[in-house]
C-alpha cells in the first residue's frame, strides 16, 4: 500500500526532476562558465574522474561575470520587455476572439459540439511551421491577401503586413488561439445553466446575468487560457523570424544570436535563466495568492 | 541547368542501395548540389548516402561545437573553417584517400590556404562572391535606364534606396559579410578587426536602413524570383537560382547578379570531416567522388557557382566559364577582397553592432 502510494507520487516528481530540474541546473552551469574556443564551447567542464580536487577547481572557476554583463547592455531589459509586451497584448487578443468562440461552442446544440471541437483542433494535425509559412504566402505584397483585395477594389496599393509587428500579432493569435478556446470551452460547458436561469428569475437582464454569473464561473478557464498563451508567446523564436520584420525584438531572437552568432553559450544560457526567474515569479506569486483566496472562499 | 529545379530543399535523400549498411552523412548548404549526383555516388559506391542541408554558418558552427553531430562530411566557409579547426572540429585529411586531390585549382588554394595551411583539413567545394541580385525591370522603372547596377551606391546610397524601397530591399542577415562590404565601401579595411573601425559600418547602414524590407540569407531567393522584391545584396548562386526559378515560373521577371565596381567580398566553401564523423572511411569516398572533374563540373553547372576544380573547366558550360558573374575576369578578381574571422570579443561588437542596426536597439 505504501509503495503504491510512492510511485504514485514519485512519478510525477521524477518527471519534474528529469524534465525541468536537471536540464534547468546545465543550463545554470553553463551561465556560470566562461566563452572557449572548443567543443563543447565553454570552460571549464567538469571532469569527475579528477576525483574531489577536480570538482573543487571547477567550482571556483565558475562566477557571475555573465549575469552581470547583461546588465551592462540595455538590449537585454528592452528584449525582455519587448517580448512581454507582444504577449501581453496577443493574449488579450486571443482572448477576445477566443472567448466568443468558445462561447458559442459552449452554447450550440449538443450534437453539433464534437464537430466545432475538431474544427479547433483540426489546425494542429498540419504542422506549425508549415502554417506559419502559410501566412507568408497569405500576407506577401504580391499574397493571396493583397490580390483577394485589389481584386475587389477595396485597396489600390498592395498592404505591406508581412515583416511587420502586424504579422507577428496574426501569427501569434492565429497559432495560440485553440489553446485559449479549449480552457474556456471546458469550464463553458460545465456551466450550470440553472444558475443563469435563477439569476434572469431574480430581475437580471440577460447581459448582467453574463457579465455576473457566466464570466465570474469561467474565471479559471480563462486564467488557464491565458497563461498557455502567454508563457509560451515571451519565448517565440519561429513566428517574429519567419514573418517580423528585424525591428520586431523579442528575447527569444536575442537568445538565438547569443548562441549562434556570437556563440556565447554562457551568455545565452543567463540570458535563459533570467527569462526563467522573470516568468516564474509572478506565476507563482499568482498562484500563491488564488490559492488563499479559494481557501477564503471556503 | 534547365533541369528541373525541386523547390523542396530541406530534403533528406536516401535512395536505393539497402544491401549496404555502411553509410555516410553529409551536411552541405541548401540548393548547392545537383540531386542526381548524390544518386550516382549510391551507385558507384553502394554507401547510403544520407544528405541534409542548413542556410547559414552559425547553424553547422553550432552544431559542430556542441559535439557529436553525426555527420561525415561538413561545408562550412573558410572564415568559419577556420576557427572550427583551431577549436579541434576537424580531422586531418588522408591524401592518399583522395586521388583526385590533384584536380584542386591552385588559384583558389592560394587564398583558401591563409585559412588552412596547405590545405590539411579541408578541400575547396565551391566558391563565390557576395554582391547584388536585381529585377532589370524593376529597378529600371524605379530609377531610369541609367540605374547604377554595377556599384554598391545602388543599395549604400540612400537617394537610391529611397526609391526602390517601393519594390522592396533583402539584406543578407550575415554581420561577418555586410559589415566588411560597408567598410569596402567607404574606402576602410574590409577586412579591419578594431572595433572603432568597424563601428563605421553603422553609419551607412543607418543612412538606408529605412528603406530595408528585410535582413535574411535565404528568403530573397524566392523573393526576387517572385518579384516580390527588386534588390538583393545575395550570394552570387543563390541569385541565379531565382533567375531560373523566374525563368521557369514564366513571370516576366527578369533577374541578374553583379559583382560590384568596388569590389566584393570572395568566399570559399570548403569540405571537411568532423573529428567526431562516424565513418571517415566513406567521408573520404565522398569528397574524392565530388573532386572527379566530370563530377564537380556537374555541380558546377547545376547551381552556377564557380568550382574550385581545375580539372573540371573542361566539363563546365562554355556560358558558365564565360560569364563574369560567375568566373571573374583578372581585373574584377583584384578587387575582390577576403576576410579573416573575427576573434571572440570583436565577434561580439560585431553581432551587437548588427543587432543595433537591424532593430534600432
Amino acid at each position: 500500500m505504501k509503495l503504491r502510494r510512492l510511485t504514485l507520487i514519485g512519478i510525477p516528481y521524477f518527471w519534474l526532476l528529469a524534465l525541468f530540474l536537471i536540464p534547468f541546473g546545465i543550463v545554470l552551469k553553463i551561465s556560470l562558465s566562461d566563452i572557449a574556443l572548443a567543443i563543447p564551447p565553454y570552460t571549464p567542464t567538469l571532469d569527475i574522474s579528477g576525483g574531489w580536487q577536480a570538482v573543487r577547481d571547477f567550482l571556483s572557476e565558475l562566477d557571475f561575470e555573465n549575469f552581470e554583463f547583461l546588465t551592462t547592455d540595455d538590449l537585454y531589459w528592452k528584449a525582455y520587455l519587448s517580448s512581454l509586451k507582444i504577449a501581453a497584448i496577443s493574449t488579450l487578443l486571443a482572448l477576445l476572439l477566443g472567448f466568443p468562440m468558445a462561447y458559442g461552442m459552449a452554447k450550440a446544440r449538443e450534437d453539433w459540439r464534437p464537430t466545432l471541437m475538431m474544427l479547433v483542433i483540426l489546425p494542429f494535425w498540419t504542422s506549425f511551421l508549415i502554417r506559419v509559412y502559410a501566412w507568408v504566402g497569405i500576407l506577401s505584397t504580391e499574397g493571396y491577401l493583397n490580390q483577394f483585395l485589389m481584386g475587389i477594389g477595396i485597396i489600390g496599393d498592395p498592404l505591406v503586413i508581412l515583416n511587420t509587428s502586424t504579422a507577428v500579432y496574426i501569427g501569434i493569435v492565429y497559432t495560440y488561439l485553440p489553446f485559449m478556446i479549449l480552457p474556456i470551452y471546458a469550464t463553458l460547458e460545465r456551466l450550470d445553466e440553472s444558475l443563469i436561469e435563477a439569476a434572469e428569475d431574480l430581475g437580471c437582464s440577460r447581459i448582467s446575468a453574463f457579465w455576473l454569473v457566466t464570466v465570474p464561473l469561467s474565471k479559471y478557464g480563462v486564467i488557464a487560457g491565458c497563461f498557455l498563451v502567454f508563457i509560451p508567446v515571451i519565448g517565440e523564436f519561429v513566428i517574429p523570424a519567419l514573418l517580423g520584420g528585424s525591428k520586431t525584438l523579442m528575447i527569444g531572437k536575442v537568445l538565438w544570436e547569443e548562441f549562434f552568432s556570437n556563440r556565447d553559450w554562457p551568455v545565452a544560457s543567463a540570458v535563459a535563466i533570467i527569462l526563467l526567474l522573470v516568468l516564474i515569479f509572478p506565476i507563482v506569486l499568482f498562484q500563491r495568492n488564488e490559492q488563499k483566496q479559494r481557501e477564503a472562499e471556503q | 541547368m534547365k533541369k528541373h529545379l525541386t523547390l523542396v530543399s530541406a530534403a533528406v535523400l536516401c535512395a536505393a542501395s539497402s544491401l549496404s549498411a555502411e553509410e555516410v552523412r553529409v551536411y552541405n548548404w541548401s540548393d548547392y548540389i545537383d540531386e542526381s549526383l548524390l544518386e550516382k555516388f549510391e551507385t558507384e559506391t553502394g554507401i547510403k548516402l544520407i544528405y541534409d542541408v542548413f542556410d547559414s554558418n552559425e547553424v553547422l558552427e553550432t552544431k559542430l561545437l556542441a559535439g557529436g553531430s553525426g555527420y561525415d562530411v561538413v561545408v562550412p566557409s573558410a572564415t568559419f573553417l577556420q576557427r572550427q579547426i583551431a577549436a579541434g572540429a576537424f580531422q586531418k585529411l588522408d591524401v592518399g584517400q583522395l586521388p583526385n586531390h590533384g584536380n584542386l585549382w591552385n588559384v583558389i588554394q592560394e587564398r583558401t590556404d591563409q585559412y588552412d595551411p596547405s590545405g590539411a583539413y579541408s578541400v575547396n567545394y565551391m566558391w563565390g562572391t557576395t554582391g547584388i541580385g536585381y529585377n532589370i525591370g524593376k529597378v529600371t522603372e524605379v530609377l531610369g535606364e541609367d540605374a547604377p547596377l554595377d556599384s554598391w551606391d545602388l543599395v549604400f546610397d540612400p537617394a537610391n534606396m529611397e526609391k526602390l524601397a517601393e519594390c522592396g530591399v533583402h539584406f543578407l542577415d550575415a554581420p561577418t559579410e555586410m559589415i566588411p562590404a560597408a567598410l569596402n565601401y567607404i574606402g576602410e579595411d574590409p577586412d579591419s578587426h578594431d572595433p572603432e573601425v568597424i563601428a563605421k559600418a553603422e553609419a551607412v547602414y543607418d543612412a538606408v536602413r529605412p528603406y530595408i524590407q528585410k535582413f535574411h540569407s535565404s528568403e530573397y531567393i524566392n523573393a526576387l524570383a517572385n518579384g516580390d522584391i527588386c534588390v538583393a545584396v545575395g550570394w552570387s548562386g543563390d541569385v541565379f537560382l531565382a533567375q531560373f526559378r523566374a525563368a521557369e515560373a514564366e513571370n516576366g521577371h527578369e533577374i541578374d547578379y553583379s559583382i560590384p565596381s568596388q569590389g566584393a567580398q570572395m568566399w570559399f566553401d570548403q569540405m571537411a570531416i568532423p573529428t567526431d564523423a562516424p565513418n571517415p572511411e566513406a567521408a573520404h569516398k565522398f569528397i574524392n567522388f565530388i573532386l572527379n572533374a566530370q563530377n564537380a563540373a556537374a555541380a558546377t553547372n547545376y547551381v552556377w557557382y564557380a568550382s574550385g576544380n581545375l580539372a573540371a573547366q573542361e566539363f563546365i558550360d562554355q556560358e558558365i566559364l564565360e560569364y563574369p558573374a560567375v568566373y571573374p575576369d583578372a581585373a574584377t578578381l583584384e578587387k575582390l577582397f577576403i576576410t579573416t574571422p573575427y576573434p571572440a570579443k570583436v565577434q561580439r561588437v560585431a553581432t551587437r553592432l548588427w543587432t543595433k542596426i537591424k532593430s534600432g536597439t
